[in-house]
């Protein structure tokens, strides 16, 4: 079973619905104070939304240095699977183990409100269980999400297909597909392999059926998915019980 | 030897600042019409021990090389006086 570890700073507060989406993808999902030198032996870490540290300073630039942090560094390095979801992507960002940054909304205001999510890059760990182009609607909820990095980076980003969401018109009425000005519509980015996956939406927040869609719900199906122990070999065709 | 440090950190110049652009349409709302190129920074005092001015400058640059300024979307500069 694929283990997730939820990394909680303090002034996270999306841990609770991040923990619960995780375990109805099928996930044994443990927390983890940000104090913690290790991972407890998960295949796949998210940190979570939030205000770690009150965005003080710039959101995430305080929390990049928890000690927890430093686990999470090796994790990706050995290429385990790290996951940020919002205030989690700025950490990401701060941290440096993603590209660019994310900065004031173009309106200034805090947006939050479905978006319409296109699926750009397939096969990384948060969309291995969605096809090419396929589009989904879930919840944004920030003031600072806005990403922007130098024009080379966005450049290598695009050529190297490591945009993993992009805005696109659909969910939301009168209001722009792009809630937040950020530059080529970017919602999410990867590294070069796939396996370290920042973005800004909130799947967590729309991942029960209850809630009349669960669309959200196979961003974390695919974290599943992509990280699964090899599966047991299945029994070779012929043999009949 | 103790050295007040003043930094300040500002948006990169060319990036978007709304907070600036929003700041520069309310003075001239408030008849400040000839203000122009508004730009929202921040301030940051630190004092900090050091043998001589350069050294406190010196470890001030590398508090902003590594938290204080994020090098994809800031500039700062660094000034010391006497704490």
């Amino acid at each position: 079973m694929t283990r997730i570890a939820v990394v909680r700073f303090p002034g996270s507060n999306c841990e609770a619905e991040t923990i619960r989406a995780a375990r109805g993808a099928g996930a044994e999902v443990t927390e983890v104070w940000h104090r913690e030198p290790d991972l407890g032996g998960a295949d796949l870490v998210i940190l979570p939304g939030g205000f770690s540290y009150g965005d003080y300073l710039r959101c995430g630039s305080i929390a990049r240095f928890s000690p927890v942090m430093e686990a999470v560094r090796r994790h990706a390095r050995a290429g385990g699977a790290v996951v940020g979801i919002c205030n989690g992507f700025q950490i990401l960002c701060e941290a440096g183990l993603l590209p660019g940054a994310l900065v004031r909304n173009e309106g200034l205001h805090f947006v939050s409100r479905p978006v319409t999510l296109r699926v750009e890059r397939t096969g990384t760990v948060c969309t291995a269980a969605f096809r090419a182009g396929e589009q989904f609607t879930v919840p944004v909820g920030h003031g600072d999400g806005r990403y922007v990095a130098p024009a080379d980076t966005l450049a290598m980003l695009e050529a190297e297909g490591r945009v993993v969401f992009r805005y696109v018109d659909g969910s939301c009425l009168d209001a722009p597909a792009n809630p937040n000005g950020a530059l080529h519509d970017i919602a999410g980015i990867c590294d070069a392999t796939g396996r370290v996956v920042g973005f800004m939406p909130h799947p967590e927040r729309l991942a029960d059926p209850r809630q009349g869609t669960d669309a959200g719900l196979r961003v974390f199906a695919s974290m599943v998915a992509a990280t699964a122990p090899a599966a047991v070999p299945s029994p070779s065709s012929g043999g009949t019980a | 030897m103790k050295y007040r440090v003043h930094v300040r950190v500002m948006p990169r110049q060319g990036l978007l600042d709304p907070a600036g652009q929003a700041v520069e349409q309310a003075l001239a709302a408030l008849g400040f019409g000839d203000a122009s190129n508004v730009h929202l920074g921040k301030a940051i005092e630190v004092d900090v021990e050091g043998a001589s001015p350069e050294q406190a400058l010196q470890r001030a640059r590398a508090m902003c090389d590594r938290l204080l300024a994020n090098p994809v979307t800031e500039d700062y500069s660094v000034e010391v006086s006497a704490a």
